[in-house]
């Protein structure tokens, strides 16, 4: 019996035979107890994109709920006599005229302070929505297999096949009176794939390890099986498309609006492609929208990447 | 290998069918009318509002115009016709085709050499300065919505310093071609970049890498044979799903710079309705696509051996 | 079983070497990792020499030190993290840390080669194994893509690989375990070194391979007379090929002993603990023996002596004092050659 031998002698010697390679081979790591997720959440403590992009997410967050703590000037209403395109006064922060006015009186600061709301409902809506959908789907198909999943990852590949912002577009314009829970609605039908498909490859590897078929073999059903034994294990992946996806979807509503076809109301989009159109004349009004939508879409890019450096340990 | 090839043409043909089948409702099914379009605000007379309608075939159900729409397209390789101009989508194609095509190389060219240099840079500084400046750039660069960055490079290059022309005239001219192509090329770039660095670094520190140093060889001979032929095998997949990409993504960057290429007139059949020619549009790039992505597969084969075909 | 064709020249053993001195020689070598955590040291201090047509089996758990000794003597170390801080590693008299790095690279895989343990993640994937041993040739011989090749088949044959021409195009993945390991030992040999470090090289594979691979290299080093660095875990493995035995344990040697001597009389206790953790057949039915505790954290390694804590012998003087290397010398006083220990109660240990 060789083979018993061999093993024994390595159990007893406490080695793992392996570690060979030189930043693994001092690994005697502290002696408290890690998992992923405390790993993960260590790292992100420690990274400076991820703090950079937190605090910037505090104050979006802030913006969107309590817009009335940065300004009190009405976004819609302007006042055209009086300030027509009248130029930013950069001296006056925080004032209705700091960022200037646009071509219909309205302060430009006012309307940028305004704006952040719809991008981050449509940012966090989309997504939470695609997590969903496209976590179930990946889920079944993945889950069960087979003809199912040969279904699932066919429709998968038809809405994936249609380029995403053309398939909204066409989406959109059939509805005129665009609201967040519409755009929603559109940008979800079609992001939902890469979730689905990241998910469903998660599930085929979790699947097979060795505690879920001892699960089975205990007898447990097989909603708590996919929920209890699977899902914790499938959500590393789909956390970090998620927050990626996040930035994605608040830079794909501006776009649509700025095609003219997104959120009806106040919007960074809407404002960019108007002020577009004062680009030689009044720079400002596109420019500080702008730089919000920026801002805001590199906060939540920043921290899916935070995110991913976080969890997924092949990256360190 | 040629039974995986017929097996993924075969998957391919319901994926196809969908696609077109997806495209096709989402136009008619929903609301909006093309020749109704056509009149504008005005209106035209019922009368020849209904003739027209049947004209194109428009009063038939939804499937039996799907059905005959394919028919035609596969046959006759006929897409129909452009309702707005009378002229046939195919001509309209053959018009815009070329320029989208040349716009897409010269991205996809910026893209390349940029993406995959700074890649190996940052991937070899891994942690390092260089490493980080990099990857706030091409954040940067993801972050920045195309129609923003389109605007600033317009102000920058076209108002102020007068260095490029603000919009394209000749789309033969690569001059003019130079800003959109940068600007479309932009957030795949910046992946590109990003997915050099992460697989040069993870690679760098594989076994064998160890044993090509090991062995004594040169250090380019490391970087240049072993590490290089590993790391881009997941960059050159993602360049060929790219190139879809990249003609489907043109719709901003094409109005942004009045460019007449597939975008700019996609652009112009959604917000006019024209289903035939959305329809015909968005075949063709779902056609470049599911061709790209089987491509890639294949190419994926050929550069790892230990890929099968399965 | 060695089975040379008439093709294959055996080669006139070597000179040199032996007449000026080892091969081999690290003098008081340290190394120290970088981490988040703190300063890891995994290497404190450890001598050895080897010299032609020896080989000196380097023992102990992983994270005492075995393999980043080999890799900082093939200059493959991460630097950063690692470094050197102090110590020489002389080869033929020279110290290689005071060498260019181009220096350095001419000596690695034409003078000193190493065999790693996992063949297939240490065989590049996606180059067929004829282009990464034909390489060695190309590279440090300027030989053509052809002749290369036919080298290649050559090294495959004198490995045993059966139907080496037909397979010199294949790639890493589509051979066995043992195959594998073949081809690595074939590319470390493929310049014929002075010295061959070979790096757990048996322990991915099962137990009848195991044999045979090692039972190759050791003909192979017979027949080159190089000189031979096993590190290893396994006691087994050893038994047959060493000629002498270092014990690490937390970056130090705590014993080192001719191989036969150390198996008869261990002179340090965890020496001995490895040697009672090995099934025997006469013991059948007892409770196997196991060194109680872990190996120390290397960012945190016990004061005295790093063995201490799972010790069943430590007395004060271990906790505070780190125990030197000594002699060891039998009751009578006189000298084992090639013995030492690291152990304040040696004597004990060896005589008791």
């Amino acid at each position: 019996m060789p083979d018993v031998t061999k093993t024994d002698v390595q159990t007893a010697v406490a080695t793992d035979g392996g570690a060979t390679t030189p930043v693994a081979a001092p690994a005697a790591k502290p002696e408290k107890s890690r998992s992923l997720w405390g790993d993960a959440w260590n790292d992100l403590r420690h990274s400076w994109i991820f703090g950079v992009s937190a605090v910037l997410i505090l104050l979006l967050l802030t913006i969107t709920f309590f817009p009335g703590l940065f300004t009190d000037t009405d976004p819609i209403k302007g006042d055209l006599a009086k300030h027509f395109l009248q130029k930013p006064k950069l001296g006056h922060v925080f004032s209705a005229d700091w960022l200037g006015y646009d071509q219909q009186g309205r302060s430009v600061y006012a309307r940028t302070i305004y704006g952040t709301r719809a991008s981050v409902a449509v940012g966090f809506g989309t997504t939470l929505a695609v997590t969903v959908v496209g976590g179930l789907m990946g889920m079944i198909a993945g889950y069960f297999g087979g003809i199912v999943d040969s279904i699932l990852s066919r429709l998968t590949d038809v809405f994936f096949g249609i380029p995403f912002l053309l398939a909204t577009m066409v989406v959109l314009t059939s509805f005129p009176d665009r609201t967040t829970w519409v755009v929603i609605g559109a940008l979800a039908a079609f992001g939902w794939t890469q979730i689905a498909r990241v998910m469903r490859g998660a599930v085929i590897t979790t699947k097979q390890a060795d505690y879920v078929h001892a699960a089975k073999a205990l007898g447990a059903s097989t909603p708590r099986i996919m929920f209890r034994h699977i899902l914790p294990n499938t959500l590393a992946p789909v956390i970090v498309v998620s927050t990626i996806s996040l930035g994605v979807y608040i830079s794909a509503e501006a776009t649509l609006s700025f095609l003219g076809l997104g959120l009806n109301g106040v919007s960074w989009g809407n404002d960019i492609s108007d002020g577009g159109n004062q680009i030689r004349v009044a720079q400002w009004i596109m420019l500080y929208p702008s730089i919000m939508l920026s801002i805001t879409v590199l906060a939540f890019i920043m921290l899916g990447e935070a995110v991913r450096n976080a969890l997924d340990p092949k990256l360190r | 290998m040629g039974r995986y090839v017929a097996r993924r043409l075969l998957q391919m043909i319901p994926v196809f069918i969908g696609t077109t089948l997806l495209i096709f409702l989402m136009v008619y099914a929903l609301p909006g009318d093309p020749v109704r379009g056509l009149f504008g605000d005005k209106g035209g007379s019922p009368a020849v509002i209904a003739s027209l309608r049947h004209q194109y075939g428009l009063d038939q159900p939804i499937l039996v115009q799907y059905y005959h729409y394919m028919k035609d397209m596969i046959l006759h390789f006929d897409f129909g016709t452009q309702i707005a101009s009378g002229r046939p989508v195919t001509d309209v194609l053959s018009e815009a085709f070329p320029v989208t095509l040349r716009l897409a190389s010269l991205s996809f060219a910026i893209e390349v050499v940029l993406g995959i240099a700074l890649g190996i840079w940052a991937g070899m500084r891994a942690g390092r300065f260089a490493d980080n400046a990099i990857l706030l750039v091409s954040l940067l660069l993801i972050s920045v919505p195309v129609f923003v960055l389109g605007f600033i490079l317009k102000v920058v290059f076209a108002f102020q310093l007068n260095w490029l022309p603000p919009n394209v005239n000749d789309s033969t001219n690569y001059n003019e071609l130079l800003m959109p192509a940068f600007v479309l090329a932009t957030a795949s770039l910046a992946y590109v970049t990003r997915l050099t660095r992460t697989s040069v670094a993870e690679n760098l520190r594989a076994d064998y890498i160890r044993t090509a140093i090991a062995k004594g060889l040169p250090r380019r001979r490391v970087v240049g044979v072993h590490l290089m032929r590993n790391s881009l095998i997941p960059v050159i997949t993602y360049l060929g799903t790219d190139i879809g990409a990249l003609m489907g993504g043109a719709v901003v960057t094409e109005g942004l710079f009045n460019i007449q290429g597939i975008g700019g007139t996609i652009y112009q059949s959604i917000v006019r309705r024209e289903g035939t020619t959305l329809v015909g549009l968005v075949t063709i790039l779902v056609l470049v696509y599911l061709l790209a992505s089987l491509l890639v597969d294949l190419l994926y084969a050929v550069l790892d051996p230990r890929i099968r075909y399965a | 079983m060695t089975i040379i064709e008439d093709s294959v020249p055996v080669p006139a053993p070597r000179k040199g070497g032996a007449d000026d001195g080892p091969l081999l020689e690290v003098r008081d070598l340290h190394v120290e990792f970088h981490t988040r955590e703190g300063v890891a040291k995994a290497v404190n201090g450890v001598n050895y020499s080897v010299s032609a047509g020896e080989t000196l089996a380097v023992l102990g758990e992983s994270g005492s030190g075995k393999s980043v000794t080999a890799q900082a003597i093939m200059g493959i170390l991460d630097m950063p993290p690692a470094r050197i801080p102090q110590g020489e590693i002389l080869f033929r008299g020279q110290d290689m840390l005071k060498m260019s790095g181009e220096e350095r690279r001419k000596i690695r895989g034409q003078k000193i080669a190493m065999i790693f343990q996992d063949a297939l993640s240490s065989l590049n994937p996606v180059l067929s194994v004829g282009y990464q041993l034909g390489e060695m040739f190309r590279v440090h011989q300027g030989l053509s893509k052809k002749e290369a090749k036919a080298k290649a088949i050559e090294l495959m044959d004198r490995v045993k690989i059966p139907a080496a021409a037909a397979r010199v195009n294949d790639y890493p993945h589509q051979f066995s375990g043992g195959m594998r390991q073949r081809i690595m030992i074939a590319m470390a040999l493929a310049l014929e070194p002075d010295l061959i470090i070979a790096d757990e090289p048996t322990t991915a594979l099962d137990v009848t391979v195991q044999a045979q691979v090692m039972d190759l290299l050791a003909d192979l080093q017979r027949e080159y007379n190089m000189g031979l660095i096993l590190i290893t875990h396994d006691l087994g493995v050893v038994a047959d090929v060493a000629d002498k035995i270092a014990v690490m344990y937390a970056g130090r040697i705590v014993e080192r002993a001719p191989v036969h001597e150390l198996y008869k009389r261990p002179a340090h206790p965890y020496t001995r603990g490895l040697l009672d953790s090995i099934p025997r057949l006469d013991q059948k039915g007892q409770e196997l023996y196991a060194i109680k505790g872990l190996p120390p954290n290397l960012l945190r390694i016990p004061t005295g002596c790093a063995f201490n804590p799972r010790c069943p012998k430590a007395q004060d003087i271990c906790r505070t004092d780190v125990p030197a290397l000594l002699p060891v010398s039998e009751q009578d006083g006189t000298e084992l050659v090639g013995r030492g220990s690291a152990c304040h109660f040696w004597k004990e240990t060896i005589h008791g």
